[in-house]
């Protein structure tokens, strides 16, 4: 371990000599935040150790625990175990590995530092991007023993991916290779050709050792033929994302109106692009609405001016309309809103992607419905292929199209994170289960209208004589869906209503050949029956579907695409004994025989509907008795 | 009010026509009131826990910010130990009044009838007035949001919480099982009964919060500076005798000793430090060239071995 004192880190002296003008030091700061990547043996957390030890962000106290953790567990025999600092959780501290991302902080003169502390298995990928997502620059850690590897590369490519362009490349335990310098230009020389062909325009490159101190504060005495910065100056020295982001044009999306009386109204948000002044001219989006900033209000007074980075409330010279989701721009200078896109996904959760499936979608502060499509192509991470895919599971990276239920505000993400960078969210789970950035949109939902007719649906309802309606039949194959279904419809006919029976093997015939019965098409599959029966009751027609329909997310979806109270859902709740003892199609005989895969109740499950408008219980009534009380709810 | 906080911010904003950066507290500060107004936008009934402690001094000031004009559109609870100092529910009341916020108080029913106290019962003490008393509260109000004031920097496990910390309907906190955090993207959908925990002064150090409440002016607890205080030693800790409550062992005689306390807590189990700092720089000063860290003058994270923290988040401390 080096024992010599840096200058960089020295405060001491300025603290206890002089702490007022420490602390307008340590106020003017500016703040750089920054990942370091490697797998365990490439010593991540090592290093990180050492950059909180050397900066005196170890108390006595912590460094006695510490050193009594290095011997009980540390994997460096007497010696201290840097990396027992930074492995937070006791899972990770029993198991060696680092699972999640940690957050660590240290000081040196210029700079604060936050650090994320990323996992290097490629099992953990989600967690490298989360860590990215905030980060100015990237640490990517090479074991100089080892050279350029599939994780080096994996590292490199999600930093690049996730919009860093900050790059250090941190050649590890030079210590273990005496300072050779010429296997470190060959290392280097091979990442740069790596680097290109990813489009990594430039990196720093160092040779350092963590363990021991090389290169880390100042110059290293071992490697006197490197001329280059040590990583703390490095990491003092180079431009941090906000400072560019001030010199954007400028968006605030909108958080929250503030209106505490009837005399102030306020629009708070925090900047993210460009400058903006008193007297600006503003557009409101999607709206397209213009007025003119007349205050920037804070707690400590009105601003003359604020810049990208700042939560602020902005008042208006003009009552117009805004509110929580718009996005306030320079007037002559706005983003787009549409309402389809490709972007980049990553997907975070243990649950497979389901194309056609609606998740929520986040960006900014607006939040709305999105579908994403079959992915294009899928990323290899370890070699930059692109591979086909039907679906994206826990890890992967592909590039797909998605559809959001209207416009939304957005930038492609390489011009702006916070317009472009959008989560997924599970609508039953709540989990966050992607993360994704915008490219581009595939077409200006401002030039597509929906095209208004004449004869409105209302009209259409009129003529028939009826209120248009979707019965929605949903329960286990056999449980008399399709049978029931016949007999409503027989008896609505009998009272001159107008229908329409959309059942489920018919529909497979047509307009859903090409669906098969995996989760995914299963999906499509409803979609397309819900598009349908929306175009039947504009059309004034009372629709009846008879679907296993067994996600309680879709039959949401198509709940969502009707007008309110429109949406019956049928619940034929019929005990999956009673209907496989039925088992009036032979179909439960097969699945049990394996000759049928993803049988709904026995491969592929069934989310019973937690609140359906009608539960018939058959093993308590006939199916015409069911009929009957199904009419009776619909025609009272 | 907080003249040299607005002087600073002015001159900054005045460089960035020229090329340059917010510094580290503009732009925490930013981020925290971001974090806030995204719960008020999104959760139903949100609420600040309120401990009377520098964080939550910084807490409160960082909420007034985030919703001026208006005032903070949610309450303060403080769970209340009734073993506090007695300086604390003095500041407490005043800073309630200041803010024009609701200030709501709960103390846990059953430990008070059981007459549960720092001296007598040890670890259950800590869990029944603070943990169960939290869950309690939380329940009784129905809150879905609660902001705490936990930092990162503060203890190892807390290094790894997000942001927007989910707990189940039994408050339960799921380490390795938490929802991923991207960007300022912040996921605050969540199913009846279930709560979020929120801390937006995650990313800040102890010296950012000091220096923070130095630049705005913000009031803090008296018991942060030193001043002749009746003390006595014991187990190697220095702790105050603030009310008769405190039983003195045979032998024991309080003594005026020139103290003050690093964290406040729950006095007899508060640790205080020997200081002549009776300025916030000096506060500062001492705690930069101390050798111990915050969280030890506190009794809580030494229980349960070395995973003491990370066990009682589990079951629902905050």
């Amino acid at each position: 371990m080096s024992d010599a004192v840096d200058p960089i880190y020295v405060t001491e002296t300025l603290i206890s000599q002089d702490i007022d003008a420490y602390l307008v030091q340590h106020q003017h700061k500016s703040m750089l935040r920054f990942i370091t990547c490697g797998s365990v043996d490439d010593g991540k957390s090592t290093l990180i150790g050492r950059l909180l030890y050397d900066s005196k962000m170890i108390f006595e106290d912590q460094l006695a625990a510490l050193e009594s953790d290095s011997k009980k567990v540390g994997t460096q025999g007497q010696e201290i175990d840097f990396a027992l600092l930074v492995d937070g959780l006791a899972a990770e501290r029993e198991q060696g590995i680092t699972i999640d991302v940690a957050y660590r902080f240290f000081n040196t003169e210029k700079r604060k530092f936050i650090v994320a502390d990323c996992p290097g298995h490629e099992q953990y990928t989600r967690n490298m991007v989360t860590g990215a997502s905030t980060a100015d620059l990237a640490v990517i850690l090479i074991d100089a023993r080892k050279g350029v590897l599939v994780q080096t590369r994996r590292h490199s490519y999600l930093a690049h991916l996730i919009g860093i362009r900050n790059i250090v490349l941190a050649v590890n335990k030079m210590d273990l290779i005496d300072y050779d310098q010429a296997r470190y230009n060959e290392i280097v020389a091979d990442y740069t050709t790596f680097a290109k062909s990813i489009g990594i325009e430039s990196f720093t490159a160092m040779p350092i050792s963590g363990f021991k101190g090389d290169n880390i504060t100042g110059p290293s005495d071992n490697t006197p033929w490197y001329k280059g910065p040590a990583l703390i100056e490095h990491l003092e020295t180079v431009e941090v994302n906000s400072a560019a982001d001030a010199e954007k044009p400028f968006r605030m999306p909108v958080q929250w109106v503030n209106r505490p009386n009837l005399d102030f109204r306020g629009f708070s948000g925090l900047i993210a692009t460009g400058v903006v002044k008193p007297g600006d001219a503003v557009r409101v989006l999607p709206s397209g609405k213009t007025s003119t900033v007349n205050r920037i209000v804070t707690l400590d007074g009105d601003l003359d001016q604020a810049a990208a980075g700042e939560s602020v409330t902005i008042c208006f010279a003009d009552e117009i309309d805004c509110s929580r989701g718009d996005v306030i721009a320079l007037a002559d200078n706005p983003p787009q809103a549409a309402d389809q896109f490709e972007a980049t996904l990553v997907w975070l959760a243990d649950e497979e992607m389901l194309p056609g499936r609606s998740y929520w979608l986040k960006l900014g502060a607006q939040t709305v419905t999105a579908t994403v499509q079959q992915p294009k192509y899928q990323v290899n991470v370890n070699t930059m292929e692109h591979l086909a895919a039907k679906t994206l599971d826990l890890n992967a990276i592909g590039v797909a199209n998605l559809s959001t239920d209207r416009p939304i505000v957005f930038e492609p993400y390489e011009a702006s994170r916070a317009l472009g960078g959008f989560i997924l969210v599970d609508k039953i789970t709540n989990s966050t289960v992607a993360a994704g950035m915008l490219h581009f949109s595939l077409r200006r939902a401002q030039n597509v209208h929906w095209q208004a007719t004449d004869v409105s649906r209302e009209f259409h309802a009129g003529l028939k004589n009826q209120k248009p309606a979707v019965l929605w039949f949903t329960g286990l194959s056999g449980a008399g869906k399709s049978t029931i279904a016949n007999i409503v419809e027989k008896k609505l006919a009998r009272m001159n209503r107008h229908t329409f029976l959309l059942d489920g093997d018919n529909v497979r015939h047509g307009l859903n050949r090409d669906m098969g019965f995996t989760d995914a098409d299963r999906v499509e599959n409803i979609r397309r029956v819900g598009e349908v029966a929306k175009l039947m009751t504009d059309a004034g027609l009372i629709v009846i579907t008879a679907f296993i329909s067994p996600f309680r997310a879709e039959r949401e979806m198509v709940r969502q695409m009707m007008q309110p109270g429109e949406f019956i859902e049928v619940h034929i709740d019929t005990p999956l004994a009673d209907a496989e003892a039925r088992d009036v199609k032979g179909l439960y005989k097969k699945a049990r025989a394996g000759q049928l895969k993803n049988f709904t109740g026995i491969d592929s499950p069934y989310e019973p509907p937690e609140d359906p408008e009608i539960r018939i219980d058959t093993t308590g009534m006939s199916a015409d008795e069911a009929a009957d009380v199904i009419v009776a709810r619909l025609i009272p | 009010m907080a003249r040299q906080w607005q002087e600073t911010k002015r001159r900054r904003i005045a460089e960035l026509t020229e090329k340059s950066s917010l510094t580290h507290l503009e732009r925490l500060e930013s981020e925290a009131i971001h974090i806030m107004r995204e719960v008020v936008a999104e959760a139903e009934k949100p609420v600040m826990m309120y401990s009377v402690g520098k964080d939550s001094a910084v807490m409160l000031h960082l909420a007034r910010k985030a919703f001026y004009p208006a005032p903070p559109p949610f309450p303060l609870l403080h769970v209340d130990t009734t073993w506090k100092f007695k300086e604390m529910y003095k500041l407490r009341d005043k800073m309630a009044e200041l803010s024009g916020m609701e200030l709501l108080v709960y103390q846990n029913p059953e430990a008070a009838a059981r007459g549960i106290n720092p001296f007598d019962h040890g670890a259950l003490h800590t869990d029944m007035w603070k943990t169960e008393g939290l869950k309690q509260a939380l329940d009784k109000y129905g809150f879905d949001a609660a902001f705490g004031g936990a930092r990162r920097d503060e203890e190892k496990s807390r290094a790894k919480e997000r942001i927007f910390s989910f707990r189940t309907a039994s408050h339960g906190w799921d380490p390795k099982n938490q929802r991923p955090e991207l960007w300022n993207l912040y996921n605050a959908r969540k199913n009846k009964g279930e709560s979020i925990r929120v801390f937006p002064i995650s990313n800040w150090t102890e010296l950012d919060v000091w220096q923070y409440i130095q630049l705005n002016d913000i009031p803090i607890v008296p018991l942060y500076f030193a001043a002749k205080r009746p003390s006595v030693e014991r187990d190697g800790m220095l702790l105050m005798v603030d009310d008769d409550r405190f039983p003195l062992q045979p032998g024991e005689v309080p003594v005026e000793r020139s103290i003050r306390f690093r964290t406040l807590g729950c006095y007899p189990l508060t640790g205080a430090v020997l200081s002549e700092a009776t300025t916030l720089p000096e506060v500062i000063q001492e705690t930069l060239l101390t050798t111990t860290s915050e969280r030890q003058g506190r009794a809580i994270d030494k229980d349960a071995g070395g995973a003491g923290m990370e066990v009682k988040k589990q079951q629902g401390y905050f």
